[in-house]
């Protein structure tokens, strides 16, 4: 029943699967959009998404979404056509061309074609059994254990979500440049939520991971039991947690996921269409120190099978590893192949999109700082009457105020250099120009994420990781509600 | 909706049943959309786009499955098919699951005036003078307005059918307009920016373009010299867009697969005061012309007006007829549905007026928080734990003195529903949930 685009090279799926060959694709891009525009492309996506749910030991939900479609872009000075279609027809191809050159005929583009920052494309992610073709039995049979050895972790366990996804995407980009350059995506997840119930209080945990990764990922070294009792273990003990403190305070961030403090503070506001429009905290500050010089602050789109990285970006730049800041000093943004144009930048490889049906923006693809000289244990050491948090759910930033925030799900309190009661959960809020200006001590324990993170903007979701050593911010407003 | 639409759809619940699906439903959307961006008055992107997607669900006696497609060629339909029915044999059985009884399916679809018939359909041009003209306005509302983010001009025409294998075949069309403008405000090197907006389902229902331009510049403007206030417990008056969004989390408590899970900080308290005695809140999914309407709900069941919360008291939950049969309670009608799957979703949810002109709920205050925007995801579903990002205006002696950033305010939605102690008289209906001016009576704010 499996769909098997697991083993195709993406210049060969669509001519084989929708007739839509690369001659046609040039034909496209040569009759319609080059020689009046500044930039064109035609991307074509394939997709195949599972999603599977076990709720109270039983499959829940079952399902499997395919879509598939083109979207066409022509650009023209500061100005983006972009159409659409989920028919990979011939007419519907062509209607989808001269609407996005539409756009570039009205303006009268100057017909100078961007130099394509071509590379070699990495091989980040090959896998012998992607996640989608993998037996169902084999994923079902592991939530089973998964459900039972959350419920085993802890008496007061009452509830347990299992959730696991796989994705495949092929993709395959052609630019007026003349270059094509394909993709083929796997993507899981794996999530497990639990309830815990004690008299008349109940609370919620969760943990997860995966990556672009098979399905072998969660068994291996038992990493799957370690999700179930994690997210047992934070369930339960919120039961227990006091009021968090309201008010400006020292705080200590954990290492791995705690990193989202830079995709808020930061990583956002260092994106080129924010900064080439002048609307983020950050515009015209290359150059200019935005974080103690302790912080070096990296977003890369290499490392192998995780979350946020690519062989190539959507517009088929391949991926790199951009220093956003080092010690202290703010290096560069990240962008895509318009804003590098509009800015007489190079694109980094961080242009993304959603889907086909989206065109791309600059994006983040997995951003983390550093590691530094401290032992951890010395940096809680160093707390007189602080807060330490070790896990969050979402954060959102304002990009022109740089006023950011991220909820910590799991934090303690820390007193005279000792962790102490756990809190309730509590959204921390700052200013991202000068949050990182208060980082005082870098652990040597670099982490990065389990692989769960979703960035969302402007309406786009895009998977991306983040990740942290411990680290010391000085001063960091906690929004709790102990005065 | 066409006829083509529905015997599609009927075709492929055909096909499932004829492949061992005891019973099956389907749902198809076809939509096309239009938006255009302009930025200090060029022309920044222009979208075009067409979309359909068919969603199944299938049943083999009490296991389900679902999947969708937006491939709608025959062999891919087929495949759809195959697969769903094949994942449903997998899937453990589950008491249950089900489409709702045929008796209870919608027998007289209303007409809601969802759908702008009005012609002739404006030029692209003529929709980006409307995004260039919003934003115009915005940009020479003040001369500290000295950017913008953009104007964007959308809008969408969608057509949906539902069919079920027990002899349901519906279709209803909507369209969609809506405009946003963006502006950034600065002085002495500092920015601000802020937005507003104008959504509607008919063309000429859209407010006039400029205003919208102008209310986002004052909107910007006020934000001006915002500073961080000292930590303290005091009155916050949440202004209706916000206070909209503290609706949304009580209904998606109210939700049925929250409820189940026991996910819900509304477990149990069916029947039980969990607001202030002022507070009543409906889902009014009839409302003509209203961007929340719909005529039946994603099951075939009639749409309703429901009374959530009731003078204070929680009088109903909202379920579809998975999680009632959960709950061992009828369906509220209030299946939802998307490409994706069946889930719980409110139509038009509003809480209802006060008396209070808003001036007057902030002219009551002798020290606190007016807040205009709320950003990050710090609400605990299960317990009711409140703690989000602020900005607004901090209120001294009745007035609004000075504008506020980089706060928290925190708290428990259950407290805080209880503690409302003003309501205002401005509600509007400008998107699918609304609710007036909102005061409540104290509330933690953390900064300094």
């Amino acid at each position: 029943m499996t769909d098997k685009i697991a083993r195709t090279r993406p210049e060969t799926f669509f001519s084989d699967r929708f007739n839509v060959t690369p001659g046609l694709m040039e034909r496209l891009l040569g009759d319609s959009l080059a020689g009046r525009v500044d930039d064109a492309d035609i991307y074509l996506e394939y997709r195949i998404n599972e999603e599977l749910v076990l709720e109270e030991n039983v499959v829940k939900k079952a399902s499997r979404h395919v879509s598939q479609g083109a979207g066409v872009r022509a650009q023209s000075g500061a100005r983006t056509g972009y159409a659409h279609t989920d028919e990979l027809s011939l007419h519907n191809l062509e209607e989808a061309a001269r609407q996005a050159r539409a756009i570039a005929d009205r303006s009268g583009g100057s017909g100078v074609v961007a130099v394509a920052g071509r590379g070699r494309p990495h091989d980040l992610y090959t896998l012998a059994e992607p996640p989608i073709v993998t037996e169902l039995a084999r994923k079902l049979d592991l939530m089973r254990r998964i459900d039972a050895a959350c419920r085993a972790a802890d008496p007061r366990i009452a509830q347990v979500i299992v959730s696991l996804t796989s994705e495949e995407v092929v993709m395959l980009i052609a630019t007026a440049t003349g270059w094509t350059v394909g993709d083929v995506r796997p993507l899981t997840r794996l999530n497990v939520t639990a309830i815990a119930e004690e008299g008349t209080k109940r609370e919620i945990g969760g943990f997860g991971g995966g990556g672009r990764v098979p399905f072998d990922f969660y068994l291996e070294a038992e990493r799957w039991k370690r999700f179930a009792s994690e997210a047992a273990r934070q369930a339960t003990l919120k039961l227990s947690a006091v009021d968090a403190p309201a008010g400006a305070m020292t705080v200590v961030l954990g290492p791995g996921w705690p990193g989202i403090l830079l995709h808020e503070a930061i990583g956002h506001g260092l994106e080129g269409d924010f900064n080439r429009k002048g609307v983020s905290a950050f515009a015209g500050r290359v150059g200019q120190k935005v974080a103690s010089e302790l912080v070096t602050v990296v977003d890369d789109g290499t490392i192998a099978n995780r979350r946020g990285s690519l062989n190539v970006d959507d517009e088929g730049t391949p991926t790199r590893r951009n220093v956003l800041i080092e010690k202290g000093i703010l290096r560069g943004y990240m962008q895509d192949r318009l804003n590098a144009r509009l800015m007489g930048e190079a694109p980094t490889g961080n242009g993304r999109r959603e889907s086909y049906a989206h065109p791309p923006m600059p994006r983040m693809t997995n951003t983390f700082m550093l590691a530094g000289q401290d032992d951890p244990r010395d940096i809680l050491r160093s707390v007189k009457h602080g807060l330490y948090a070790v896990n969050f759910g979402g954060g959102q930033v304002d990009i022109t105020s740089g006023k950011f925030v991220f909820s910590a799900s799991e934090a303690y309190l820390i007193e005279d250099g000792e962790v102490t009661k756990p809190v309730k959960g509590a959204t921390l809020i700052g200013n991202g120009p000068d949050a990182l200006t208060h980082v005082s001590r870098v652990g040597n324990d670099l982490a990065l994420d389990e692989g769960v993170g979703t960035c969302g903007k402007d309406g786009q979701s895009v998977p991306v990781g983040v990740g942290l050593p411990t680290i010391r911010l000085d001063a960091m407003t906690v929004g709790g509600t102990a005065i | 909706m066409s006829g083509a639409d529905v015997t599609l759809l009927t075709d492929v619940l055909k096909r499932a049943t004829a492949r061992g699906a005891t019973a099956a439903d389907g749902f198809l959307i076809e939509e096309q959309s239009f938006s255009a961006s302009v930025r200090l008055g060029q022309v920044d992107t222009v979208t075009h786009s067409r979309e359909q997607r068919l969603a199944l669900r299938v049943f083999a006696g009490r296991a389900s499955a679902a999947a969708s497609t937006s491939d709608l060629s025959r062999e891919s339909l087929e495949r759809v098919v195959d697969e769903a029915t094949a994942l449903a044999r997998v899937t453990a059985e589950d008491p249950h699951a089900g489409l709702p009884d045929a008796a209870d399916l919608v027998e007289h679809v209303p007409d809601l005036g969802l759908e702008d018939q009005e012609g002739p359909e404006p030029t692209p041009e003529q929709k980006i003078e409307l995004a260039r003209r919003a934003e115009a306005a915005a940009l020479a509302a003040d001369p500290r307005i000295t950017n913008s983010e953009g104007a964007e001009y959308f809008d969408r025409r969608a057509r949906y059918a539902y069919a079920t294998s027990h002899g349901f075949a519906r279709g209803y069309s909507t369209s969609s307009f809506g405009l946003t403008v963006s502006p950034v405000a600065s002085t002495d090197g500092e920015m601000q920016r802020d937005s507003w907006y104008t959504y509607t389902r008919r063309r000429r229902a859209l407010e006039d373009v400029e205003s919208v331009g102008r209310t986002a510049a004052a909107r910007a403007l006020r934000r001006l010299g915002a500073r961080k206030v000292k930590t303290a417990e005091v009155p916050v008056i949440f202004d209706p867009d916000t206070a909209a969004s503290l609706l949304r989390s009580l209904a998606g408590a109210a939700s049925g697969p929250s409820l189940y899970r026991r996910a819900s900080f509304l477990l149990e308290r069916l029947g039980t005061r969990v607001a202030a005695p002022a507070v009543t809140i409906v889902d009014d999914g009839l409302l003509p012309g209203a961007l929340g309407s719909r005529p039946f709900d994603g099951e075939g069941l009639a749409t309703r007006r429901t009374v959530l919360v009731g003078e204070g008291k929680l009088e109903s939950y909202l379920l579809d007829t998975y999680s009632g049969r959960k709950l061992a309670l009828p369906s509220t009608h209030h299946a939802s549905r998307d490409g994706a799957g069946v889930s719980v979703g409110t139509t038009n949810l509003m809480l209802l007026a006060g008396t209070t002109p808003p001036d007057e709920l902030i002219g009551s205050v002798k020290n606190g928080l007016y807040v205009t925007e709320l950003i990050g995801f710090g609400i605990n579903g299960v317990t009711g734990d409140y703690s989000r990002g602020a900005a607004g205006l901090w209120i001294e002696d009745g007035r609004l003195a000075f504008p506020v950033e980089e706060v928290t305010v925190a708290g428990n939605l259950l407290e805080m529903f209880d503690r409302i102690d003003g309501i205002g008289s401005d509600l509007v209906l400008r998107d699918r949930v609304a609710a007036p001016t909102l005061k409540i009576a104290r509330m933690v704010v953390a900064g300094d």
